[in-house]
């Protein structure tokens, strides 16, 4: 891929708040029609390696280039808004865009949550926003769907089918999807490139490389090597897996 | 038989209830009543400052209370203090330095209950003419970055995201707020002021469905307590100004009497 390609590309980026570097000569670049998942421990600055993709925060240093007239859209990690604001979820998906109703409802069918129309946002379970707010992203008919940990508050069942649904969206739309994820098993079935972050990049490269990185290993202790396993599995065995063990519903 | 005074009354009331409603609402789902607390309290330096320059108060007030939404906009974005610490600070201290300053001033008597309880009674047509052209333009104003500012509402980074001038249209309300609480003043008094904006608006929140639907209400509800609150006052010769907050209180608890709509069921339309 030449660097024209890239929809959006950031180079070297330093950035520090106050006397705290959170983010360390970092670099990636990510095309169309590309999954690219970033992991890491918790302060690794996944979440703020987003923002700077996004240009809500400027980097203290390095270069954040987005391709000209290129649309975003944006699934943030959490919603919180004030239990008295009424709105429904109808309401919000048509708050800023200029759909009309007709288009909203073949898109939350997509997304498996159609049942939630009318329902006030407030009301909804943890699954059904994850799929109303990716619903909002995919509205502005996006190059670049950027997701903050999508599975957030999602249990097991509804995780893997949100990555299925990620992966077929991107087949279906040829976007390129960038995204933050905590579900190291699960993620490495679903994404082309991995990066693996803790302020600076540890690795990167394809879940099989990633996956063996001594790098990789060491950030994720144990965690990593019962993942990798699991990954070596196929899906229907995973499932297995869980009900033999009670743990998920 | 309605006296002139009494009309005046019930005209500024209304008007001051129309603007606070939306306003209110959006206070409400932002959580910004302590901030509309520090810019009410404010406005007894504003007074000073009218009194100082010879200005007419209502213009004093309005300058300080841009003048100190402009600061708490800065002040917000440093980290060091958290922002109802900071609320506090520029709350109280601008209405002690407001009465500070006033009490310097020896050859100026101030109804002092006047400014901090409103003097509703007292309205003239100047007043109204402020009431109505102030609030009328803070009203336009809010209509036309309704939509953004709902936005922002919702999550600012996800508007931020899908282009919208997120500073500018924050700037934008604070500036209205701070016209809507000048204009209020002379209604409900400085300490008052708030409980206007936000128990109309907690009342309509049980019987609305959409964020119009609330803030229209939230009108409404806040013109009941304008004319109850004047009745009262009227009938029990009790101060007009918290009158009018006790029954924006009644209205908020004898709502819970009523059976509530669903939200679903009123944004269907």
């Amino acid at each position: 891929m030449s660097d024209n390609d890239s929809l959006l590309e950031l180079t070297d980026i330093d950035l520090s708040i106050g006397q705290r570097l959170l983010l360390q000569q970092v670099s990636l670049k990510i095309g169309r029609g590309e999954i690219l998942t970033i992991i890491g421990p918790n302060g690794a600055g996944k979440t703020t390696l987003l923002r700077v993709a996004l240009g809500l925060l400027p980097p203290t240093s390095g270069r954040v280039r987005r391709q000209q007239n290129i649309r975003i859209g944006y699934m943030p990690q959490r919603l919180q808004i004030d239990p008295t604001f009424p709105l429904t979820v109808k309401r919000f998906l048509t708050l800023t865009g200029k759909k009309q109703r007709s288009e909203i409802l073949p898109l939350l069918e997509e997304v498996g949550a159609a049942q939630v129309l009318e329902s006030p946002l407030q009301n909804i379970s943890g699954g059904e926003l994850q799929r109303v707010l990716l619903a909002r992203a995919l509205l502005r008919e996006p190059d670049l769907l950027v997701l903050d940990e999508p599975t957030q508050g999602v249990d097991v069942h509804g995780q893997v089918e949100l990555y299925q649904l990620i992966t077929r969206i991107r087949e279906q739309r040829n976007c390129a999807v960038l995204m933050v994820s905590h579900d190291l098993h699960l993620v490495m079935a679903a994404t082309d490139r991995v990066l693996c972050l803790n302020r600076h990049i540890c690795c990167s490269g394809s879940p099989e490389v990633v996956s063996n990185d001594p790098a990789y290993l060491e950030l994720f202790g144990p965690l990593a090597v019962q993942h990798l396993a699991i990954y070596s599995h196929d899906r229907s065995h995973r499932h297995d897996n869980c009900a033999e063990h009670g743990e998920c519903r | 038989m309605i006296d002139d005074f009494l009309l005046r009354a019930l005209l500024g009331g209304l008007g001051v209830a129309l603007v606070a409603g939306p306003f209110g609402s959006f206070i409400v789902w932002r959580r910004l009543a302590y901030f509309g607390d520090t810019l009410s309290h404010s406005a007894l330096l504003g007074v000073a400052l009218g009194f100082l320059f010879h200005l007419n108060l209502t213009l004093g007030i309005m300058l300080i209370c841009q003048l100190l939404a402009i600061l708490l906009f800065f002040g917000q974005r440093q980290k060091q203090l958290a922002s109802d610490t900071l609320l506090g600070i520029f709350s109280h201290g601008a209405l002690s330095l407001g009465l500070v300053v006033l009490a310097f001033m020896e050859d100026v008597r101030v109804d002092l209950l006047a400014y901090l309880f409103g003097d509703i009674l007292s309205i003239g047509a100047t007043d109204l003419g402020w009431i109505f052209c102030g609030g009328g333009l803070a009203l336009a104003g809010l209509l036309r970055i309704w939509k953004p500012l709902l936005a922002i509402t919702i999550h600012e980074d996800l508007a931020r995201v899908e282009g919208v001038p997120v500073d500018r249209i924050n700037w934008a309300f604070l500036g209205l707020v701070a016209l809507t609480v000048a204009v209020m003043m002379k209604v409900v008094g400085l300490l008052l002021v708030t409980s206007l904006l936000i128990i109309p608006a907690a009342t309509a929140r049980r019987f609305a469905g959409n964020p119009e639907i609330m803030a229209i209400l939230a009108s409404l509800i806040g013109c009941f307590a304008v004319a109850g609150g004047l009745y009262g006052s009227f009938t029990w010769d009790t101060p007009a100004g918290p009158s009018i907050v006790v029954a924006a209180c009644g209205l908020f608890l004898f709502s819970f009497i009523l059976p509530q709509r669903l939200a679903s069921g009123v944004s269907g339309q």
